[in-house]
Formats: C-alpha cells, structure tokens, sequence
C-alpha cells in the first residue's frame, strides 16, 4: 500500500493571524508557521495503518515555501518514509484550482493507492482541494472522514453531514480528506527525529510537472478589510448578586 | 437577467434541506434563481413547487437511480448539465461537507474556479463579488472569479436575504451515468429527535458550554439557560472532545461561527480558536471562575463566578423578569 498525505503549513491559530491589507494574501511573516494540525491527524491515520502493515509506504507532499521543509521533517519524524517539496516563487499566491493542479500532477508522477488530506486547511478553508484533486485523477473522494477502515481494495468510514451522518465507501484507488475528530496525532521521538534526517526529501518547481500552458481561471482577492478590535465591557466579580445585576444588563439591551 | 444556478440539497427522503431558501435568496441578488436538484426518479416534480415559492424562476431536476446512493456524482453531473443548457454568470452551493465537494469538481470540470466559503454576495459592474469574513472575522475580503464560471461556496446560515415566491418552470431530465469510480453511500444514519430549540447555524442567541461544566450530566445547565432564553445551544471544542455534546455543536475556528444578538460563554476559558466563531456576536456575556480567562478580553459583561451558582440564580431572574413582563 503506498499512501501520500497532502500536508500544508499554516499560522499557528494560537496568535493573531494577520492578511496584508494592500494584496489581500496571508501576512506569513506576521505569525509562527507550523504543520496544519489536521494534516498531522491525516498522517497519523496513516502511520496507524503502518503499525500494522510495515510494508506500507507513506509519501508526505506539500507546495509551499522554503520554509515548508520544516514541516516535512516534523512530519518524517513522525514516521513517513519520504517528501516531496513542490517550490516555486511563481505558485506563490496559488487558489485552490492552482494548488490542486499541481498536487495532482505530482501525485501522479509516483503511483500510489491512497490520497489523504485535511478536511480544510485552518488558514484558507475552502475545504475544496481534495475533491479537486480527485477530480483532476479520475477518483472517488470520502470526504471529511471521522475514521478510516483501511483494507485491500476499498475505504470506508462515516462521514457527518448536516442532520446526521453517512457510512461510505470506495474502491482504491480514493482520495479521503478526515476530520479533527480522527486520529489524534503522536509525537515525533528522539529515534524518528534522528532517522528523519536521513530521510529523502525531493524538491521541484513547477516546470518539472507536467501542467500545459493554457490560461486556466483564478479566484482572485479584491481587498480586505479590518475589523475594530473588540473592548472588554464590564466585569463583576460575584458576591451573590452579579446574576441580577446580568438579568438586568440582558433585559435593558431588550435580550430579554 | 443572468441565470445564477443554485444546488439544492436534499435528504434522504428527498426533502429539501434548510440551505434552500438562503442560496436562492443570495442567487435573486445576483440576477434569476435556477435550482438545480439530483432525485430519485419520479420524485422531482414533487419539489419544484416548493422551490418555485422559495423564489426559484426554473427548476432543473435530473432524474436518476444514482441519486441517493452515490455521494456526489449526481449533483456534479446534473450541474454540469445545468451549467450546458442555463449558461449561467454564477453557480451558488451550500458549503457543507456534502456539496463542497460537487463545487470542487465542477470547477476541474467546467474550467471554473471556487470563492470559498462566502457570506454574502453581490454584483458590481456586472462582476460577481463574494464577500468573505475570515480567520474569525477579524477581516472582511472580497474576491471573484477571472476567466472562467464563478463557483461559490455560501457558508450555511450566512445569507438572510430572501427571494420573492415564484411560479417555477419545471425541467426534468435523465440523470448521466457515473462517470468515475463511484463513493458509495451504504447507511444513512438520521440525527436524533428534534431538540425543539434554535438551529445553532443563524441563530439570534447562543448559550455555549465548555470543558468547565464538567461532565455531560452537568452541562443540562447550559440547556437549561438556553430554554429559558429561547437560545441555541453551543459548546467549545474541550466539551465536545469531553463528550458532553456532539461536534455539530462546536463553535470555533473548526467549528460553526456564529454572529448572534447574544452570546452566553458559561465556562469556556475563551482560547482564540473559540473566539474566532463567536467574537462578531453583537453582545457577548461570559461566566468563568477564572478572572484572567481571555473569554473575558472580548465578553460585553463578564462574571468572575461559579456557573453552577450563578446559573440557576440567572435562569431565576430571567423567568422572573419574563413573569412581570407578561402582566
Ligand atoms: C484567508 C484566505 C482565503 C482564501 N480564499 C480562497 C478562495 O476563496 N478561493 C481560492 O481558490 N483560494 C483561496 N485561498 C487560497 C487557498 O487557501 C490556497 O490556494 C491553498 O493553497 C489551498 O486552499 P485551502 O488551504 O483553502 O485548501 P483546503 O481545501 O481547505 O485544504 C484541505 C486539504 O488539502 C491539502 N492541501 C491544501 N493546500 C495544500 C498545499 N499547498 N500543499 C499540500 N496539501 C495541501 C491539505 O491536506 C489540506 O488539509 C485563500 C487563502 C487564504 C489565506
Ligand atoms: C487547529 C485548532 C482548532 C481548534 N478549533 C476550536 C474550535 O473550533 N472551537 C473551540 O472551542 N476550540 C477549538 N480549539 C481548541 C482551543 O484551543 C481550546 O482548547 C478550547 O477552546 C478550550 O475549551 P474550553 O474553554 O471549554 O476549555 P478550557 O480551556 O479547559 O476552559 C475551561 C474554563 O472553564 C472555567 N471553569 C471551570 N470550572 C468552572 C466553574 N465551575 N464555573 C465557571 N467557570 C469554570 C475555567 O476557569 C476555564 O477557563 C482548536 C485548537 C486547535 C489547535
């Protein structure tokens, strides 16, 4: 089983995240860069059924920065076999359609049985990248899994929606984007941080794939605006009356 | 007018789901609402006069066995359908796990590309605007679709406008077979009964409960504030890891944002990635025994107490104050 996992670096949603105001795009120097946490969550799905299939290879690939090798060594630290590191100062600034292009045409590169992502990255939220990359491949897509059965030949798990929830399943080859409800991730230990440097990490820019030329369309960021911060109100510590004194703040704002 | 397609959700039993109304009221500001529904064969005319009344001018349905069975590929290839015959300037879809995929695909598919997760929209010089509220609303953006169809996530609940009652032109076609491996649907599991209380999704007041509730037995005291406020109920992540609700009741960051009238955090220490769903409520009140809680940087009025003391006292004094509003 060769399994590749979609992994993207995002600001850390522990600080303010910050958009600059003249483009429109992510500030990236305004806040720590680190791993998406779903995407540790979509690899250790993978790295749970390696535990228990040790023939099982599992590829890590991301577009982004530099910078993104960080990332990816976090990532075959925490047990994939290898990377592969999509960087180009021309895919700066990708949508979605942009990124899920070049995803697709490095997956295809090196053959593969399953393709797992994050449900939405914490930054961009489109949520849409996995089912444009299973559409770019030809594939079934599982999306926003809360577990995956992995077995020869198919997929399957259950999938939330709004008023209750689906039981699905695919054959292989699938794309399956998960949740933040699936499998919590582990940490790296000093063996995998140690190994992961041994690790092959690929890297190649956009003319090493196989993309065309032709003019394709973009989501574009017209402006950005920013909201007023918001002020503290009144704070009361209570001494057996703050909950009348809160009725009465509610029933003067007409709440209730 | 230009044509602006709509997908419509449906559920297992072929109903309508709640996203309707708002994706054909945004689609009405934008130029003629077309609703676009994948069904089991011989139920679609049941809906078009339903969606004629939410505003739909036509009612495009594709009729097919795949319906229901097969996740995605029914709506994907009777939009793509619709988007052949309506040419449409703009095609509208619910952003929920379910239909997002169907944008993503339709964008490889028909040389478009997806504004994600808009709240609102509209048209300026005959370009179609997606307004965006992101990381928490603490930025508003805008953005479009250059050289090629415009496909738009709405985030649920966002869109409050409505379209005026029409009578529907009905189209019914055969739905296209699948034409890629298909993601089949084995079970469909319906949530439990209905709570009787507000949707959390466009919500007007939301009682939200955290890890400081302490167990699932104890959080029937946020239900019962929410009750007595006529309120919808939320939670924080830590209380829906705990297991005191299920996850469609987070709201955060990964969660449901809400922008309610009121928002009651009652033991939620208020981390940014809660407050990222919650922070543009117009009133925030907070109860959290911890005086330094960031809950209360952003909590319009904040008690430093015990929820367990302050609640029961609070939902007293609210059914009183109901009480003498009555006479
Ligand atoms: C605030 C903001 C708003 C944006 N709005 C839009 C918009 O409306 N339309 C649009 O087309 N673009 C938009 N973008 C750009 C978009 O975020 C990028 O194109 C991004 O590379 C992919 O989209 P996503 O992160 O939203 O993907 P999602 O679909 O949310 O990501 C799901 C999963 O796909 C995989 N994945 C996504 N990106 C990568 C990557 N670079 N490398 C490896 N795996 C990846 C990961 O597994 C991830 O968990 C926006 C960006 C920001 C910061
Ligand atoms: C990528 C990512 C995404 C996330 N997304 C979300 C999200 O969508 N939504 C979300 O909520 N979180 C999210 N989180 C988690 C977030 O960081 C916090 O862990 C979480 O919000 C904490 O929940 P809490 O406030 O209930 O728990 P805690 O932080 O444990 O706070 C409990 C609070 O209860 C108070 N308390 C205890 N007992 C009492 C009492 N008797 N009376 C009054 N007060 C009491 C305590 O003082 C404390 O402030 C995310 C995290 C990450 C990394």
């Amino acid at each position: 089983m060769k399994i590749v996992v979609l992994v993207k670096q995002v600001p850390d949603t522990y600080e303010d995240r910050k958009i600059d105001l003249s483009s429109g795009l992510l500030d990236r120097d305004a806040s720590d860069i680190v791993p998406d946490e779903i995407n540790e969550r979509a690899l250790e799905s993978a790295l749970r059924y390696k535990d228990g299939q040790k023939a099982t290879e599992i590829v890590v690939l991301t577009m982004g920065p530099d910078s993104a090798t960080k990332t990816l060594r976090k990532m075959l630290s925490m047990g994939a076999d290898s990377a592969i590191h999509i960087v180009d100062d021309a895919l700066a600034a990708s949508d979605m359609v942009q990124t899920a292009r070049v995803l697709a045409a490095a997956i295809q590169r090196g053959g593969f049985d399953l393709v797992l992502a994050g449900n939405e990255s914490t930054d961009g939220r489109g949520g849409v990248v996995p089912a444009m990359v299973a559409e770019i491949l030809g594939l079934p897509l599982l999306p926003s899994l809360d577990a995956l059965e992995l077995e020869a030949g198919s997929v399957s798990g259950t999938c939330s929606i709004d008023g209750g929830s689906l039981s699905v399943r695919a054959p292989l080859p699938a794309v399956v984007s998960v949740t933040e409800r699936s499998a919590e991730a582990r940490f790296p230990n000093f063996k995998g941080i140690m190994m992961a440097k041994r690790k092959p990490v690929e890297t190649m820019d956009r003319a090493s794939l196989d993309l065309g030329t032709a003019a394709v369309a973009a989501s574009v960021v017209g402006s950005a605006t920013k909201r007023p911060a918001r002020a503290a109100g009144t704070k009361i510590i209570d001494d057996g009356t703050a909950a009348q004194e809160l009725a009465g703040f509610l029933a003067s704002n007409r709440l209730i | 007018m230009a044509n602006i397609l709509v997908l419509i959700e449906t559920s297992s039993t072929g109903g309508i789901k709640a996203s309707a109304p708002g994706l054909i009221g945004a689609a009405a500001q934008l130029g003629t609402p077309v609703a676009v529904v994948a069904a089991a064969p011989g139920t679609g005319a049941a809906v078009a006069g339903e969606l004629g009344r939410l505003g739909a001018a036509h009612v495009y349905v594709a009729e097919g066995e795949d319906a229901g069975r097969i996740l995605a590929q029914p709506q994907l290839v009777a939009l793509t359908a619709a988007v052949s015959a309506y040419a449409p300037a703009a095609v509208l879809i619910s952003n929920s796990t379910e239909s997002r995929e169907v944008a993503g695909r339709l964008a490889i598919r028909t040389g478009g590309a997806v504004a994600a997760d808009a709240v609102n929209v509209r048209s300026e010089d005959g370009r179609i605007v997606a307004v965006h509220s992101v990381f928490g609303g603490d930025y508003t953006t805008e953005s479009w679709v250059r050289d090629g169809l415009t496909i738009i996530t709405i985030r649920p609940g966002s869109i409050q406008e409505r379209a005026a009652a029409a009578t529907a032109e009905l189209t019914v076609a055969p739905l296209a077979a699948a034409d890629f491996p298909a993601a089949i649907i084995e079970q469909v599991h319906e949530a439990g009964a209905d709570t009787g209380r507000p949707a959390l999704r466009g919500a007007t007041k939301v009682v939200s409960g955290g890890r400081g509730l302490g167990s699932k037995d104890n959080f029937v005291l946020v239900e019962q504030l929410a009750d007595a406020l006529g309120a919808a109920v939320g939670a924080s992540r830590a209380a829906v890891d705990a297991g005191y609700v299920p996850q469609s009741y987070q709201v955060g960051q990964t969660g449901v944002a809400v922008s309610p009238q009121l928002y009651v955090a009652l033991g939620i220490s208020g981390a940014i990635q809660h407050r990222a769903g919650m922070q543009t409520s117009k009133t925030i009140v907070a109860i959290n025994k911890d005086e330094d809680s960031p809950i209360f940087e952003v909590a319009d009025f904040g008690i430093v107490g015990d929820v367990f003391t302050v609640v029961p006292q609070l939902i007293e004094a609210i059914n009183a104050h109901q009480l003498t509003a009555a006479h």
